[in-house]
Order: structure tokens, then sequence, then C-alpha cells
């Protein structure tokens, strides 16, 4: 580790506490309903989309209302873009003349950008006409994170009202924030990009030369709009196949830390969308500060890992001391590359500047374990935030009896109703990672996929399921993930991961809503500072880590320990 | 009623004797966990038979493990089969007053013949007959006449209480004793839900429902019961890939370690344990939701008479007029008082001792004569051969001074004493002689010593107390204040306090409060915590959730806090639950993966002796602090009122960090133990 390392790292926070506060502001607009600037631009438009849906901008919805909305505006957009990918051999925009996708390919890709996951069992760059990126994977990678956002905002509404069945309307949400946040935004960061040198073009692949005369296809592309809402929207899903390590989708180190800051700023500004929301700053600044605890524990570790790695090269000329480059691109570093690989896996975005198959056994287990904590540390747009609030629930819910109440959050009182559900979303995503895991780690289906023998091919598998469970969508690398079993499987685990909780979480907000509100007191249990972060860090790991240590330590601590014993896989 | 001595030899041995008698399994379902763990326990003893007849190896690990399983869930019925005897015992108590109690039943309330039936036989409605030395046949109200009632047999206080026909003691409870005279009863409830029934009911924990926060836990419970199913039933395919197999025994034993089995054995004894705390102070709770309920309140409202303040009013100063000296005043007040015997009378005798050395004459020796107390004059006094003394509400001493043949106005400096007086919260006495008025005697309400202590306490513990008074509010303004209560209500009516209830519940605030008149019915109705006092109407008990056998409402301060510590036991042990399972893993996956993966081994941090040792004392571990916690489970964790912020973090200190630390070391030793002895 180097000072330079851990300065970069500390810069990128700063950074992005630095945007919280004026992207909560304007998020809070939009969660309100206040007029933003952009409202006389595009006003006019947002009225049409109603006009032509039939949508009543002005009346709300009941949780029940707002999730059939969801599900079926989602079941819909996955219906259009399974279509579209089984067709783009005949439609235009495919210059490279690329075939239409296999039913389980589609099946899965289709699931994969509907639910913000992003998994990606093809390379981009072989498989996918310009009109599927554009009008279907990055119409999903909008609508997809829109949805995140717009459940935040329904829970958020749970809290902050109270005695209504109302939780704002769905329809509404959805348009405004495409319209003023993510439109707006991915405009501004793909030019951005542009001007650092990512390709925006329709062209077909440049047939080239090299110097030792061999043929070289170069990939391009409609690169940078995908780019932007790739990781702004938390998607995470590469025009190319190498992603974010590949210099069309990153060429620089500035690019990188655009992309690190526009994975994290959505997220973290929602924390303050709802402490403005509930009248105290606090309470949201208090599920920052668990998520960053997390966070920065895990750069640390991973950092710690990645630098301290004995480097097989070492004593050679020009090779400096331990670490481990492997699978790193030389111009982001050790430290930039591990940094991006926590921020990438905190949140659910899945996007790689480096591969995570590359990194040692334990700088590998920290991306995992943030997927398996069911990515709250920061978070994929919107669903970060809800999954950290029903960690919270149960925090409060369990610490809280303790102060001798029954537990209050921000005023509600978490009942059974909460509980129950708050315990279902959360037993949803393990239940798809582990059985998922164990059927495919013995059936011969799952192991033919498999390139690494040992623990490092289990923590494959185990990554695989986690991602698409976690709706992360970075793979582990080294499996052959584009089979029937594994398109199906992982499908599944996409759908059960996103909806499993998205149901329930609206529920809880629904309960919330109709409570009253009670005001707080001595005797209230404080959840705006310290003490409720040290809790909440503390149910965060216990939970995730009682429900994934028998796997961490026959994947990752396992390799781990092997390596210290000298035994390679 | 009364404490009881604590558990005696034969509670525990019958408790022993019920945990096996409650290994049925429609009683073990009652409780997910420890099903659960029964099953698990079961399933575990079929494959050791068919083990030991197949011959198979490792059978006396094999069986320790198992023994251990059983010894889990019989631990978690006997704490619950302790709480439970406590009850059981008092309820035998109650039941034998209950036996062939005979009535005499009324045809009607005029008449005077009567039937004798069975008690239990009596409808409501009906009215009854009791005599001296009969034991009143079942919950009623009085219709005619009056009697002294010994109700020891409930409320175990020998004193007899007067019950009659109309007004505020008007209610009689089944099995309680007529000492003297005769009434008449209409019957209120019927034969098997009366008072004394559901209080059998409720102390023997056969009525006990689940509260909201025990059934909220309760799923919680069961949700991470699910997820260790989960993660445990994933590993034999885990190690299946590993190229090696986990033995079904220690996988079981991984399982029941990592359930949440402590608070899982412990959750309904905590429940009863509250609610027998509550029976030993007195209170019954006529249901457990409320008891939780007392912990959640916000605001409570207390009478002030009896609550805040003692009964009565006492001298506290004389404030001579001008030209008077304050001695004589004293001296003509004591005059004045010696034959009074109200509290107000004597008290006024006693400070003018104190202040004055002025001592009690014999009144026969000054052949003094008393006036007593009437309505119509409002005055009381004495006359003696040489003078004649008055004392009484100003008004009423002025018209004395008035209408006598030497009277003379009242001086403006005692009018203005007397302003000051009401508005520092005092009753004003006026003293006359012979026509004159020579000054007031400030009598003045006497907050309970302490009481003020209690209030702040109360605030810190996030409680709103508002004091309940029919005084007009210039004083009761002051009594507050004195007091150190948040808020008051003067000139109470109780339509008032029903208002003032349902303002506070719109704010989503939880009151408690506690009354005896049948006016109080619909306010103790509309409370969340509604105390109703024993020698209260039967209007009031049917209308609050909880009843006060002392009749003292100063109570509802102890039965907040036995509320929250109710809560508070809850939380700090599933909180204990919870952390211990870190130590578990860390005892158990080493052993069961280290023959996959040998560099496992390092993870056996805790050095322990073999895989099977390391198995082993992490399932006896688990079963023993079962044991280890059931004091604490029947006692409650020690609650002192603070901030809630405070009472967070040291009880996450000493359960949650406790609960992190204490199995490493109890594992350890346990190991230590085992390999010591050979068994493992």
């Amino acid at each position: 580790m180097t000072a330079n390392g851990w300065l970069q790292i500390l810069f990128y926070c700063l950074l992005l506490l630095l945007s919280v506060r004026p992207l909560g502001a304007y998020l809070h607009r939009l969660f309100t309903g206040e007029r933003v600037m952009l409202m006389p631009a595009l006003g006019g438009l947002e009225r049409v989309f109603y006009r032509l849906s039939g949508v009543d901008a002005r009346s709300e919805q009941t949780w029940q209302q707002y999730a059939l909305a969801m599900l079926l505006f989602n079941l819909l957009g996955f219906a259009l873009l399974y279509l579209l990918l089984r067709t783009q051999a005949w439609l235009p925009l495919n210059p490279q003349q690329l075939p239409n996708l296999s039913a389980d390919l589609a099946f899965n890709t289709a699931m994969s950008f509907t639910t913000n996951t992003n998994w990606q069992s093809y390379s981009g760059e072989q498989a996918l006409s310009y009109l599927s990126q554009m009008a279907g994977l990055t119409v999903q990678n909008f609508l997809s994170a829109a949805t995140g956002i717009a459940l935040a905002f329904a829970l958020i509404r749970g809290f902050a009202r109270k005695s209504t069945q109302q939780l704002g309307n769905a329809w509404v949400d959805v348009t405004r924030l495409t319209l003023y946040l993510l439109l707006p935004a991915c405009l501004l960061f793909a030019c951005l990009l542009i001007w650092q040198g990512v390709p925006q073009n329709f062209s077909a692949y440049t047939q080239a030369s090299t110097l030792e005369a061999a043929q070289q296809l170069i990939a391009q592309g409609p690169i940078a709009s995908q780019e932007a809402i790739k990781m702004l929207g938390t998607n995470g899903g590469g025009f190319l196949n190498a992603n974010s390590a590949h210099p069309f989708e990153n060429p620089t180190p500035l690019s990188n830390l655009l992309q690190m800051l526009s994975i994290f700023v959505i997220g973290a500004a929602l924390t303050d969308v709802f402490g403005r929301a509930v009248n105290n700053r606090w309470q949201g600044h208090a599920i920052l500060g668990a998520m960053l605890v997390l966070f920065i524990a895990g750069v640390a570790i991973t950092y710690w890992a990645e630098s301290a790695a004995p480097n097989a090269l070492s004593g050679f000329d020009g090779v400096q001391g331990p670490g481990n480059l492997e699978g790193k691109e030389t111009r982001f570093g050790i430290a930039a590359s591990a940094l991006f690989a926590v921020i990438t896996t905190a949140a659910s975005c899945g996007a790689v500047n480096a591969m995570h198959d590359s990194f040692t056994a334990l700088g590998g287990a920290i991306p995992l374990f943030n997927i398996q904590l069911g990515e709250v540390i920061i978070g994929g747009v919107g669903a970060g935030f809800y999954g950290m609030m029903l960690y919270a629930l149960i925090a409060i819910f369990m610490a809280g009896l303790m102060v001798g109440r029954t537990p209050e959050y921000i005023g509600k009182k978490i009942e059974v109703r909460e509980v129950k559900l708050a315990t279902l979303a959360v037993l949803a995503a393990p239940l798809a990672i582990l059985l998922f895991t164990a059927i495919a780690c013995v059936l011969p289906a799952g192991l033919t996929g498999l390139n690494n023998a040992g623990p490092h091919g289990f923590t494959e598998i185990l990554y695989a399921y986690a991602s698409a469970a976690g709706n992360n969508g970075s793979a582990f690398a080294g499996l052959s993930a584009n089979s029937v079993f594994y398109n199906s499987t992982l499908g599944i685990a996409m759908l059960i991961g996103r909806f499993a909780i998205i149901v329930p979480m609206l529920a809880i907000a629904g309960s919330l809503a109709a409570k009253k509100q009670i005001p707080v007191s001595a005797g209230t249990l404080p959840t705006d500072g310290g003490l409720f972060v040290a809790l909440l860090v503390a149910v965060v790991l216990v939970f995730g880590g009682l429900t994934f240590l028998p796997s961490l330590v026959l994947g990752p601590l396992a390799e781990h320990f092997a390596m210290l014993a000298g035994t390679q896989f | 009623m009364k404490a009881k001595p604590p558990a005696s030899s034969p509670l525990w041995r019958s408790a022993l004797l019920d945990a096996f008698r409650k290994l049925d399994p429609r009683s073990l379902l009652r409780n997910p966990v420890i099903f659960t763990t029964a099953v698990v326990a079961a399933l575990a003893s079929l494959l050791f038979v068919r083990d030991v007849l197949s011959g198979q190896a490792q059978l006396l690990f094999s069986a320790q493990v198992i023994a251990w399983l059983w010894f889990t869930v019989l631990f978690a019925n006997f704490a619950e089969a302790l709480a439970e005897g406590r009850g059981k015992a008092q309820a035998a108590a109650l039941r034998s007053t209950r036996t062939q109690t005979q009535a005499k039943l009324l045809a009607g309330a005029n008449t005077s013949t009567y039937s004798r039936v069975s008690a239990a036989e009596l409808k409501v409605g009906q009215i009854v007959l009791v005599e001296t030395g009969d034991l009143i046949p079942g919950d009623g109200e009085v219709i005619e006449g009056l009697a002294m009632v010994d109700e020891s047999a409930i409320t175990g206080e020998s004193a007899p209480v007067l019950r009659e026909s109309g007004g505020d003691r008007s209610a009689v409870t089944g099995g309680t004793r007529v000492l003297s005279d005769q009434i008449k009863v209409r019957i209120t409830a019927a034969a098997g839900s009366s008072f004394l029934d559901r209080m059998i009911a409720l102390v023997e924990g056969a009525a006990r429902q689940k509260t909201p926060n025990e059934l909220a836990l309760n799923v919680l419970l069961a949700g991470m019961t699910l997820i260790f199913i989960l993660a445990c039933a994933s590993i034999p395919s885990f190690a299946r890939y590993a190229g090696g197999q986990v033995s079904t025994i220690v996988l079981i034993a991984l399982f029941v370690t990592l359930i949440p089995t402590t608070i899982g054995a412990l959750l309904s004894a905590i429940g009863i344990a509250g609610m027998n705390r509550l029976v030993r102070f007195n209170v019954l709770a006529l249901s457990g939701r409320a008891v939780e309920a007392a912990g959640d309140v916000d605001t409570l409202l207390l009478d002030k008479t009896g609550t805040i303040t003692l009964g009565n009013r006492q001298a506290a100063e004389f404030r001579p007029a001008p030209g008077v000296e304050a001695r004589a005043l004293a001296e003509a007040a004591q005059l004045a008082s010696l034959a009074d015997e109200t509290p107000e009378g004597r008290s006024i005798v006693v400070l003018a001792k104190e202040r004055y050395g002025l001592r009690a004459q014999d009144l026969a020796s000054l052949q003094a004569r008393f006036l007593a107390f009437s309505a119509q004059t409002r005055m009381s006094g004495v006359n003696l051969p040489d003078q004649e003394i008055r004392k009484g509400a100003v008004d009423a001493i002025e018209a004395y001074a008035r209408a006598h043949p030497q009277g003379q106005a009242v001086p403006p400096q005692v009018r203005e004493e007397v302003e000051r007086i009401a508005r520092a919260g005092g009753t004003p006495l006026a003293v006359a002689r012979d026509g004159r008025v020579l000054g007031v005697v400030y009598l003045k309400d006497i907050v309970k010593g302490g009481i003020r202590e209690r209030f702040a306490e109360l605030r810190r513990m996030g409680i709103k107390t508002v004091m309940i008074t029919g005084d007009n509010p210039l004083t009761a303004a002051a009594i507050a204040a004195e007091a150190g209560v948040d808020d008051f209500l003067a000139q109470a009516k109780p339509e008032d306090k029903l208002a003032l209830i349902r303002a506070e519940q719109a704010q989503g605030k939880l009151v408690a409060m506690c009354g005896d008149g049948s006016n109080d019915a619909p306010a103790l109705a509309q409370a969340d915590v509604g105390v109703a006092m024993q020698t209260g109407t039967q209007a009031a008990r049917e209308a609050g959730n909880m009843v006060d056998l002392d009749s003292d409402p100063t109570k509802l301060i102890e039965i907040v806090a036995i509320g929250k510590q109710l809560l508070i036991t809850r939380g700090a042990l599933t909180t204990f639950s919870v952390s211990n399972d870190v130590a578990k893993y860390f005892a158990i996956l080493p052993a069961m993966f280290a023959a996959l993966y040998p560099p496992l081994g390092a993870l056996n941090i805790m050095g322990l002796h073999s895989p099977q040792s390391a198995i082993l004392s992490a399932t006896i571990f688990n079963a023993l602090i079962i044991l280890l916690l059931v004091p604490l489970a029947l006692r409650g964790v020690r609650y002192r009122p603070a901030p809630a912020a405070t009472l967070l973090a040291r009880n996450l200190a000493v359960y949650g960090v406790g609960g992190l630390i204490a199995p490493f070391l109890g594992i350890k030793l346990i190991d230590l133990l085992l390999s010591a002895s050979g068994l493992a």
C-alpha cells in the first residue's frame, strides 16, 4: 500500500461526500414534486407522456397499485427486450450482421437488464447489434434504474407520511426520474466521456493490421451513451466484453474517477433525500455513515490484500516489490482497481475495470461478500437504499427492545407485519444464492462451465449466483456461463433477487405509511447517531456473515489459507 | 398473593417433571425454534439407531451430541415449566376458595326468601343474598345494604373493606367473605368468567396469549431458523464439490447451535415471569398486551390526591393580620382546633406547638365548648368563658365578623395574604376572635416525599406526567410546579380526562392512567394502560386492562418499569443469542472442513482439542447456556430508568459484546474438560 494509493481513495470519498447534499437537494425536489430547473424545457414533454398513456399525474397509488404498476412495467420491458434480442438479425443498425440470440441467452439477457443486473453471458461486441444495445439494453438501463429510485421514493414516503394509504404515483416517479435526472445527467456524462476519448459512432468495426502484420478487428459503436447510464444507473453491463477495463469504455484515470463517482452518487444522495423527507438530515447521514464504514473497511482489506500479495516476479528488473497486478490495467494501478472492485460490488453496478477472478483470495472475497450482504453499501440506485432500510428495520427490532419499548423507527412502530415482511425480503437473496450454488456445484451441467478447480472454482460458481441474485452483474470470470443451465438458473436468481425483495418492501412501505407517527422523546431510541451506525453495521455483518460464512470458508478462505500454506488452485 | 419465598425445591421437582411432559409435539409446536430442535434431535436419534444396528464407528460421539440436543429441548421446557410453576402455586391457593360455594338465590330484588343453589349455577343478572360469614358466590354489584368484606383471598390484605350499594365501593368479588351485615348482590359475571377465574387462568399461564412483540420476535426467530436451514442444507453439496463429505450428525450439531435456541427456549418463560412480577406487585394484568403497552407509555395521567399529594392538607404557616402577633394567632388557632379531629385541625395544633412551643391544653379544664364544623356556617370553633374563636373559609369568617357585635372589617392586608396563599396552591383558613380577624393559617397540599424525584426519573425515561385535579388552575399550577409534573389538568371533569387521552393518542402517544370511580370507566377503557383500583366500582374494573389489588395509584410507575423490563429482557437475550453464533462458527466450521482443506485448521483460533471435542463443546455450551440464563429470564434484566441511548449503549455492551466473547471462553473451557475427561 502506498500513500498515493490511500490519497486516491480518500480523494474519492471526499468528492462523493461533497456530492451528497446538492444532489440530495435536487432529488428531494423530484421526490416532493416541486419545480426543478428543467421543467420549463421538458415539462411539456412530460405532460404529453401522461396524456398519451392516460395517467392522472395528481392521483396517487396504494402500495398494491404501486407494486402492480412496477411489475407490469418491468414485465412489459422484459417482453420487448426479449423480442428484440430474438429478432435483431432482421432489424436495422446491425452493420456486423450479428445473428439472433438463442432463447436461453435472450431470456437471461432480457431478465438481466430489466432487473438492473446486467449480467452478460455474451460478449457485447460479438453478439449484439447496435439497435439491441441502444434501443434494448440502454433503454432498460434507464428504466431499471428509474424503477429502483422510484421504489426507494415509495419507501421513503412510507416513513415520511402518516395515516395514509398513498405512496405516490409509480408512473409519475419513473417519468420524472428519467426526464429530469437520468437523461440530462447521462447526456452530460456521455459528453465528458467522449471528451476523454470514448467512441460514439455507428460505424462497422475497423479492420486493422498490427505491426506483426496480424489482422485485428477493432470493435466500436455508440459506446459513450451506454457507458453513462451503465455507471449512473448502477447497471454495469459493458458495451464491450472487457467492460471498463477496455480503453474504449474507460480510457483515462480521469474517466475512471468519474465512473467510480457516478456509480455511488445517486445511491448516496438517496440517503439525504430520506433525511430531508423525515425532517432530520442526520437520519439520512446515519444510514450513509453505516454504509461508508462498511465500504472503507472493504476497500482497506482489498487494497491491502492486493498490495501485499507476493509477486512471483519480484526481484526481476523493473518489477517493484510485492503486489498483484494480474488482471489489472496498469493505467489504473492496484489502488484504483481495488477501489473500483469494491465500489462496483458495494453498489449493484457490476462494471469492472479489473478482473476479479485474478484478485487474491481475500481481495476477491470482499467483492463477493459485498454482494452477499445484499449490496446495501450505497448499493444499486434505490435498491441499495431500500435493502439497507430492511436491515435497519431488523436492527431496530432486535436492539430496540433493549430500551424497553416497542421498537420504533422514525416514529413508526415496528410490529409483526414489518418484521415478517422484512425477514421475507432479507431471506430471498440468500435462498437463491445458496440453493443454486448447491445445485450447480454438484451437477455436471454446472461443473462443465468451470475453468478452475478447487476452492477457486467454487468461488466462481458462488460469485455468479451471488452476482445474479444481488442484481450486480459483475462476473468473477473463469466460468463459461453461456449454457442453457447457467442462463436459465442465473435468470431465475435475478428474478428472485429483484422482485422477491421489491414486493415485501413495498408492502412494508404501505404498512408504515398507514401508521401514526409517534413523537420523539427521551425514551426513543435515537437513530441519528453513532450508536445506531455501529448497531446497523453489526447487524449487516452478523446477518450476512452468519448466512454465508460456510460458503466463504469453503471458497475464498480455503484458498487463502492454502495460499499461505503454498498451494495454488 | 404477596411475595412468595424464592423457588423452593418442590417447584423445581415439578418443573423437571413438566419438562418431560412438554415433549408432547402439540405443546412443542407453539415454539418454532424449539420444535425444530426437537425434530432434528428425533431425526438424529433415528439415524443413531440405524448406526448402532449397522455397527458404525464413532457411536460415543454421536450419542453424546444427541443427548445434548435432547437436553437443549428439555432445558427449554424446564425454563417454561419453572416460570409457570410459580403461577400454579398461586392459582392453587386461589382455587381452594372457589370450591363448593353455596349461593342464596333471591327470587327478586325486593323479596327476602331465597333458595340455595350452587355458585356454579348462577347466571348474570340474578340476585343473591350474602349474610355474615358467607362467601360471596360470584362477581357482582351491591344493590342493597352494606357490609365489611374480607378480600384477603384476592388481595392478601387482611384488613376488611367496606362494600355498599351505590357510589364507588359497590363492586364485590366472588370468593371473598362477608364479615358483618348482609348485602344483596346482582351477579355480573357468569361462573367460569369471573374475576377469580380470570385471575386463576392468568397466574397459571393457561390463558396466556403471545403479546404483539413476542409474536414479532417469534417471526424473526423463525426467519433466522430458515436462514440457517439454508446455510446448513447447502453444506453437503459444497462438501461434495470439495471431494469429501460432512457427517449428518455434525451438520445437525452445527444447525442446532446456530439457530437461536437460547432466546427461543427462554422467550415464553420471560413473558410468564413478567406477568408474575406484576402479580407479585399485586397488580393483575388482564392481557399480556397491556404489560407491553406499559413499557411503551408516553404519558401518565395521575390523580393529584393520593398519588401526588398526601390525601390531606396540612398547616404550614401562620400569617397574622397587621397588629396581631403571630404567636397570638397560633394560640387562637390551636385553641379552636383542639377538639378538631380532622387531619387539618391536628396539623394546626402540631404546627403551633412546633413553632411557638404552645402545648395543647386540656379542654375540660378550660371549660371550653367545641363547635363542630357545619355545612351551613362553614366554620368551626370553640367557646371559652372569656372569648370565642372561629376558624373557617375566608368568606365565612368575614360574614361572621360582620354579624358579630364587636365585629371589625377584614383588613386589606389579610385579603392580600389570602390571595397570595391561593396563588401558591394553598388553602387559606381564616381565624377570628370575638369578631376580630386575627389572620390566616396557610394550609398546604403536602406533596409526597420523593415524588419529585420519581417524576424526574420518568422524564429521563421520556414519559410525560400530567396531574389531574379538581382544584382551580392557580392552585393546580402551584402544586404541579412543586411536584415537578410536566403538565396539569385543573378543574377536571371525567369527560375532560377522556378528551385529554384522545388528544394524546391522536399524536401517536400511549397513555396510562388509573381510576376507581364509575365515571372513570370511559377514560380507563380509552387509555392504553388503564389501571383500575380493586376498591373501585365494577364498571371501572371491567373497563381497565389492569387491576391493582392494593388500590395504590402510585404503582403506575412500577407497572411502567415492569413493562420496560420485560421488553429489555427479551431484546437482551435475543442479542446475546445471535452474537453467540460467531464463536460457534469458529468452533464447528474448522472442525467440519479441515478434513476437506487441511489449511483451514488455521481458523481453529480457540485451539480446540479435536474436531469431535470442538463440535461437542459447542453443542454442550449451547444447551447449558439456556440453563444458566434461566434465572435472568425469570428475574428480568436489571432496569434503571435512563434515556434510551444510555440503556441501549449499556445493554449492547453487556449482551451484544458479552455475547460475542462469552461463548469463546465457555466453549474453550468445556473443550478442556472434555479432553481431560477423555469423553472426546
